[in-house]
């Protein structure tokens, strides 16, 4: 795998159990630093396909290849530790409703052997970023659906991954709020983050100017970058 | 930033909630077992001691049986029986046993009978034996012979062999009784750690998908138990321990039966339980929970 690539997949097949195909022979790599959307309509395999870049399915056909890893043949032990380099925004957002607003987001930290002397001014800072600096202390049952959308986003990237994934990040915020969670994924983008993030908000997916992975039928239909030609 | 949270006083939450709406039921039964544990302990104790105290008892004494000569009186062939015991090394005293104890120790098969002395009783000695080197029934024997005394001597082996053997059953079947209540505590909290492992299946895979490894999530739920259980051997210890003290009040040394003599030190027999019970679900816990964190992958 070249160094220029951080996730490179070949000939890559997916499906559940005895299920038909959720994706089909998709070949295409990320570079490092590098912003995607994925985009395609409910079904299309957009969340498989972001589900074996974090490790939580591996492919029946073809190879995933992360961080120069096959992952198929990731031990037991460097498993977690490639972990720790992804951050990842679940469309079920999977917060813990027994954890507060701030230990929800610190839950990488705490992961990562960090001592909370040395991330709680971070956290804070952060979660009063996304707008929840009125809530940390707060469950997440007492959240509204954006508040819970952005602690989950906050959990992401509070310990600055390498790659971020982040499944409809956006659907459940306002419009302003869409634009100031992109704003915060151009800027780690900027600083060096691999962003994949896979929406069906067509409009931020435009107005982004960022390059785009299309999904059909688990198919990758076109891969276009912005100023040039749809491609097959 | 909210008022009512003050980011430099923030500790870290437990990943596991503190309490659990079942771990009541769970702490209800580990303690019932440790309770059942700690008085099996300390009944095998209890029987131990009474064993080791009768063959004791045993072994520091043997009975002879004394026929007269043709033309003795059975005091006399006594006398000599116990003359000749006395002089035999590993003997610490020998006595004759008058008429009146020999019929009352056949007294209970032949019923009041108010004149025994015409019956044929033969006459006993007792002999006490050196605790340190006994003498033998062997060397008895040959110290009778020596005398010419017409003698049989009863040395309780046939006893002791029996209480022994009875003792060592005793201790064997408290032992397993004990194994089988710690496998069934250890069952009961592998059990429990499943239970709580599916109910916090989106902790393991929150943690899981942050990065954790799977020594890390075990052990959150190796903890959690282990001190449950922990708990729960105390509560055990303590039931069991109070109804010992009772059983030595009531009974004194003897406790209820002369069979299980309770001394105040047997009740410290249930002072390792809680250790015991929270090493047990400890392990129970690890094996499981790694187990089923490798079957969620």
């Amino acid at each position: 795998m070249p160094a220029d690539e951080v996730v490179r997949f070949d000939d890559v097949s997916m499906r559940y159990g005895r299920g038909p195909d959720v994706l089909r022979d998709l070949d295409f790599s990320l570079a490092p630093g590098s912003f995607h959307f994925v985009t395609g309509p409910s079904g299309a395999g957009k969340s498989t396909l972001l589900k074996l870049i974090y490790l939580a399915a591996a492919p029946t056909k073809g190879m995933v290849h992360l961080f120069g890893h096959d992952t198929a043949m990731i031990d037991s032990q460097t498993r977690p530790k490639l972990r720790r380099r992804i951050g990842v925004v679940f469309q079920d957002l999977m917060l813990l409703e027994h954890l507060s607003t701030f230990d929800n987001a610190a839950v990488p930290l705490r992961i990562g052997g960090h001592r909370p002397s040395e991330y709680r001014a971070d956290v804070a800072e952060l979660l009063s970023w996304v707008g929840l600096g009125e809530r940390m202390h707060a469950m997440p049952a007492t959240l509204a659906g954006g508040e819970k959308q952005r602690l989950a986003i906050a959990r992401a990237v509070v310990n600055r991954p390498e790659i971020l994934l982040a499944d409809e990040p956006t659907g459940n915020v306002d419009h302003e709020m869409a634009l100031r969670i992109f704003r915060l994924f151009v800027e780690l983008n900027r600083l060096g983050t691999t962003v994949v993030i896979a929406t069906h908000d067509q409009d931020l997916v435009a107005r982004s100017g960022k390059p785009v992975l299309h999904l059909e039928h688990g198919r990758l239909e076109r891969r276009t970058t912005p100023g040039a030609t749809a491609q097959p | 930033m909210s008022e009512l949270f003050d980011v430099t006083q923030w500790r870290p939450a437990p990943f596991l909630p503190e309490r659990e709406s079942r771990d009541a039921a769970l702490i209800f039964v580990v303690a019932v077992l440790c309770f059942l544990a700690c008085l099996t302990a300390m009944g095998v104790i209890a029987a131990d001691r009474a064993a080791r105290g009768w063959t004791g008892q045993l072994t520091g004494e043997a009975t002879v049986i004394v026929r007269p000569r043709g033309g003795e009186t059975p005091d006399a062939a006594a006398a000599r029986g116990a003359e000749a015991l006395a002089g035999v090394v590993g003997v610490t005293e020998a006595r004759a046993l008058e008429p009146a104890k020999a019929y009352d120790l056949i007294r209970p098969w032949l019923g009041d009978v108010s004149d025994l002395s015409d019956l044929p009783v033969p006459r006993l000695v007792a002999v006490s034996l050196d605790p340190k080197r006994p003498a033998t029934a062997a060397a008895l024997r040959q110290g009778l012979k020596a005398q010419d005394v017409d003698a049989t001597v009863d040395d309780h082996s046939v006893w002791i062999k029996d209480i022994r053997r009875a003792g060592g059953v005793v201790r064997w079947l408290g032992t397993g009784v004990f194994a089988l209540i710690a496998t069934a505590a250890a069952a009961v909290i592998a059990f429990a750690t499943r239970a709580g492992l599916a109910a916090r299946r989106d902790v393991v895979e929150v943690l899981h998908l942050a990065g954790a490894e799977d020594g890390y999530i075990a052990r959150l739920f190796q903890v959690r138990f282990a001190r449950l259980a922990g708990i729960a051997g105390l509560i055990g210890a303590a039931g069991a321990g109070l109804v010992g003290a009772i059983l030595r009040l009531m009974g004194g040394g003897e406790g209820l039966t002369p069979a299980l003599p309770i001394a105040w030190s047997d009740i410290l027999a249930a002072l390792p339980c809680p250790l015991f019970a929270a090493a047990v679900a400890a392990m129970a816990a690890q094996v499981t929970a790694i187990r089923l964190i490798r079957d969620m992958r």
